[in-house]
C-alpha cells in the first residue's frame, strides 16, 4: 500500500546540503504498526510528512496504494491527504476557537459533507473515544489526553487508510499517553496502517514493526 | 466546502478576533458614513437652492441690466451693477410683446420706515400689481397694489408680517400711515408668512408701487424685469424677443441680460452637483484607507494563524479553500461595515435634518450605491493578497509556525 523507493529529501541551508532523507526504501503493508525511531534530527518528522502528501521529496518514487504520488498537482494531493490520510502531531494542532466537535467535523466540511451526515458520525466518533460529554468544550477547557483524543477523532473522521503519528504521546504525562495508544492502537486493530514517530522505547516496543532512522537513512527495519 | 460553512467558519473567526474586526467595521463604517453624510449634504445644498428658485415662480424670465460676458451666472448679474438703464418703458415695450403674460418691474432699495416712534430699516420693493402673480405671493389680509399705469405714483404699500409686528403693535397695521424715508404710504395689505425669495424674506420685505420707489430712491433704473410667459413653450421666444426689442430701444447694443429660470437652475444645478461628486470623492479616500487597513490587518492574521492553515492543509483543505476562508472574512468584515456605516450615515442626516429641518438631507442614490460597491470590492480587493499568501504557506512549514 505505502512504497517508497530512493527517497530523497534534501534542504538547501546556504550553501550546505541538508539530507533529511537520503535514498529511503521501505514497503508497508495495509494493516500494519510500525514504530519509527531515531535520534532528533534523523529524518522521522520529514519521512512522516512526505508519506503524508505534505511534503514533496527531492528525488525517487512514492507509490501509494497503487498511485504515483510524485507527479500529482498540489490539489491533488490536497485530495488525497483529505481522502486517505490522517495526521497526529505532538501539540495537538486543534482550532482554538472551536469546540472539540468543531474540531473534529472540520474535515468533513471541508470536504462539503452535509451536516446532517457530518453530526452522527462525529457524534460516534467522539463517544468511541470517550469524548460525548467534551463536545461542546473548547481545547483551552480540555486536558492534553483529551485534546489528542479529540485530534484522533477529527484523523479518523474522514476514514483514512492511513494514521500518521508524530510523537503523539510527547507531551503527555504516563497515563494519558497509554490512552491515547490505546485509542490508536485500538484503530489499528480495525485495520488502519499505524505509523508512530517516538522517541519512548516503550512506546515503540508496542509497534508489530520497527524502523530506525539516522542521519536521513534505515538503519534498521525488525519485526 | 458548502457555502454556508464557508461563511459560518469565517463568521466565527471574525468574531473571535473582536478587537482586530471592530477596528475594521470602524474604518470601513466611518467610510460609509462619510460618503453618505456627506453626499447627502451636497445633494440637500443643491435641492434647498433648487426649492428656492421653484419659489420664484416657473415660466420666469429675468432681465438684468448689463451684459454678462459668458451668457452664464456672472457676479455682475448678482450684485446688480447698471451699465446702462433699463427702465420703465423698456418694461412697457416687453408687455406688448406675443407670448408674454405679464410683466413686473423691480426696483429695490433700503429705507428707514416708521410710524411714529417706531422706526426701523426695511428693504423696500417697488413694483406692480403683476409681481404677485408671477412671484407667487400671497396675502394675508387686505389688497395688493392696485393694477394701472405703472408711471403713477400712489402712495399705497403692502407689508411683510414682522413689519406689521413692529411698526403697528397691537393694532390693525391696514389703513394704518407709514413713512418711508420722507414719504408717506397708506397700508392696504400684509403678505402672508410664506415663501422666501434667494435672499429676501417677505415676512421683512415692504412692497410699494414702482414710481414710488423710484422717487424714493431717486433713479430711473429698475433693478430687475420679471417676465412670465404665457407657456412654457414661449419661454425661449419670449427670451429672443425681449433681447430684440430692448437692443433696438437701447440704441443696437445689447446691455442686458436675460435669463430663463431652467438656466438659472441648471447652472446650479451643475455646480451643486460637482460639488456633491467632490465630496463623494474626497469621502471615498476613507473608504480606500479603510481597504488598506483591511489588507494589513488580513496580513495580521494570516500570519498569526499560520499554524492553523498548516493544520487545514494536512487535513486536506486546497488552496482555493483557504483563500476562500480568509477571503470570505475580509468581505464579511466590510460588508458589515458598510450596512453600520450606512446606518451612521442615515442617523447623522436624521440629527442634522431634526436641527436644520429646511435642509433636506437625503443621500443620492448613486452615492449610496457607490459607498457599498466600493465597501464590498475593497474587501475583495484588499482581502485577496492575505488570503493568497495564507493558501501559498508551504504546509510543513506552517504546521511548525514557521512561513
Ligand atoms: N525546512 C527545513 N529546512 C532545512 N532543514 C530542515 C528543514 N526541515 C528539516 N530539516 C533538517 O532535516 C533534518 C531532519 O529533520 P526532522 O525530520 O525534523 O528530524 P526528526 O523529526 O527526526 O527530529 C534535520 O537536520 C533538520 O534540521
Ligand atoms: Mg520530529
Amino acid at each position: 500500500m505505502i512504497d517508497l523507493q530512493n527517497i530523497c529529501r534534501h534542504f538547501q541551508m546556504g550553501d550546505q546540503e541538508v539530507r533529511a532523507l537520503d535514498q529511503i526504501d521501505v514497503r508497508i503493508e495495509s494493516g500494519e504498526y510500525v514504530s519509527i525511531m531515531g535520534p532528533s534530527g534523523s529524518g522521522k518528522s520529514t519521512l512522516l510528512n512526505v508519506l503524508g502528501l505534505l511534503d514533496r521529496p527531492t528525488a525517487g518514487t512514492y507509490i501509494l496504494d497503487g498511485r504515483e504520488t510524485t507527479s500529482l498537482d498540489d490539489e491533488e494531493l490536497a485530495h488525497t491527504r483529505a481522502r486517505k490520510i490522517g495526521f497526529i502531531f505532538q501539540s495537538f494542532h486543534l482550532i482554538p476557537r472551536l469546540t472539540a466537535f468543531e474540531n473534529v467535523e472540520l474535515p468533513l466540511v471541508l470536504a462539503g459533507v452535509a451536516p446532517e451526515v457530518r453530526r452522527p458520525r462525529v457524534q460516534e466518533l467522539l463517544a468511541s473515544l470517550s469524548l460525548e460529554s467534551r463536545a461542546r468544550h473548547r481545547p483551552n477547557e480540555l486536558s492534553g489526553g483529551q485534546r489528542q483524543r479529540v485530534a484522533i477523532a477529527r484523523a479518523m473522521v474522514m476514514q483514512p487508510a492511513v494514521l500518521l503519528a508524530d510523537e503523539p504521546t510527547g507531551n503527555l504525562d504516563h497515563i494519558s499517553g497509554a490512552e491515547v495508544l490505546a485509542a490508536i492502537e485500538g484503530l489499528n486493530a480495525k485495520g488502519i496502517t499505524l505509523l508512530v514517530v517516538t522517541h519512548d522505547a516503550e512506546v515503540a516496543q508496542r509497534a508489530r514493526r520497527h524502523i530506525r532512522m539516522r542521519d536521513g537513512r534505515v538503519v534498521e527495519d525488525a519485526t | 466546502m458548502r457555502f454556508r460553512d464557508l461563511v459560518r467558519l469565517s463568521l466565527d473567526s471574525a468574531v473571535r478576533a473582536r478587537m482586530r474586526s471592530i477596528m475594521l467595521l470602524l474604518a470601513m463604517s466611518i467610510g460609509v458614513a462619510a460618503v453618505i453624510a456627506l453626499t447627502s449634504l451636497g445633494e440637500g445644498a443643491r435641492r434647498y437652492v433648487a426649492d428656492e428658485f421653484q419659489a420664484l415662480g416657473t415660466r420666469m424670465i429675468i432681465v438684468i441690466p448689463g451684459r454678462s460676458e459668458t451668457g452664464g451666472v456672472s457676479p455682475g448679474m448678482l450684485s446688480g451693477e447698471t451699465p446702462r438703464d433699463l427702465t420703465l418703458s423698456d418694461a412697457l415695450a416687453v408687455q406688448r410683446l406675443p407670448g408674454v403674460q405679464r410683466v413686473a418691474p423691480l426696483v429695490i432699495g433700503s429705507a428707514p420706515a416708521s410710524v411714529g416712534a417706531l422706526e426701523r430699516e426695511a428693504p423696500v420693493m417697488g413694483s406692480s400689481s403683476e409681481l404677485m402673480p408671477v412671484h407667487g405671493f400671497v396675502l394675508a389680509r387686505g389688497d395688493f397694489l392696485p393694477p394701472g399705469d405703472l408711471s403713477r405714483d400712489t402712495a399705497v404699500a403692502v407689508i411683510g408680517n414682522n413689519i406689521a409686528r413692529e411698526l403697528f403693535p397691537g393694532r390693525e397695521a391696514i389703513g394704518g400711515n407709514l413713512r418711508i424715508g420722507d414719504r408717506r404710504f397708506r397700508v392696504i395689505g400684509v403678505l402672508a408668512d410664506q415663501g422666501r425669495m434667494i435672499g429676501m424674506d417677505s415676512q421683512e420685505l415692504i412692497i410699494v408701487p414702482v414710481s414710488a420707489a423710484q422717487a424714493l430712491f431717486n433713479t430711473e433704473s429698475l433693478f430687475r424685469l420679471l417676465i412670465q410667459a404665457h407657456t412654457r413653450d414661449d419661454m425661449t421666444r419670449v427670451r429672443d424677443a425681449t433681447i430684440e426689442v430692448i437692443k433696438l430701444r437701447h440704441q443696437g447694443e445689447e446691455d442686458v441680460t436675460v435669463i430663463t429660470q431652467d438656466a438659472l437652475l441648471s447652472t446650479f444645478d451643475r455646480i451643486f452637483t460637482a460639488l456633491t461628486l467632490t465630496l463623494a470623492g474626497i469621502a471615498s479616500i476613507s473608504l480606500a484607507v479603510a481597504g488598506v487597513l483591511i489588507m494589513n490587518v488580513m496580513l495580521v492574521s494570516v500570519s498569526q494563524r499560520t499554524s492553523e492553515v498548516g493544520l487545514l492543509k494536512a487535513i486536506g483543505a486546497t488552496r482555493r479553500q483557504i483563500t476562500a476562508l480568509f477571503l470570505t472574512e475580509a468581505i464579511l468584515l466590510s460588508v458589515a461595515g458598510a450596512i453600520a456605516g450606512l446606518a451612521v450615515g442615515y442617523g447623522v442626516d436624521w440629527i442634522v435634518g431634526n436641527i436644520y429641518p429646511s435642509l433636506p438631507l437625503n443621500p443620492p442614490v448613486w452615492a449610496v450605491v457607490m459607498a457599498l460597491v466600493v465597501a464590498i470590492l475593497s474587501g475583495v480587493i484588499f482581502g485577496l493578497m492575505p488570503a493568497r499568501r495564507a493558501a501559498r504557506l508551504d504546509p510543513v512549514a506552517a504546521l511548525a509556525g514557521r512561513r
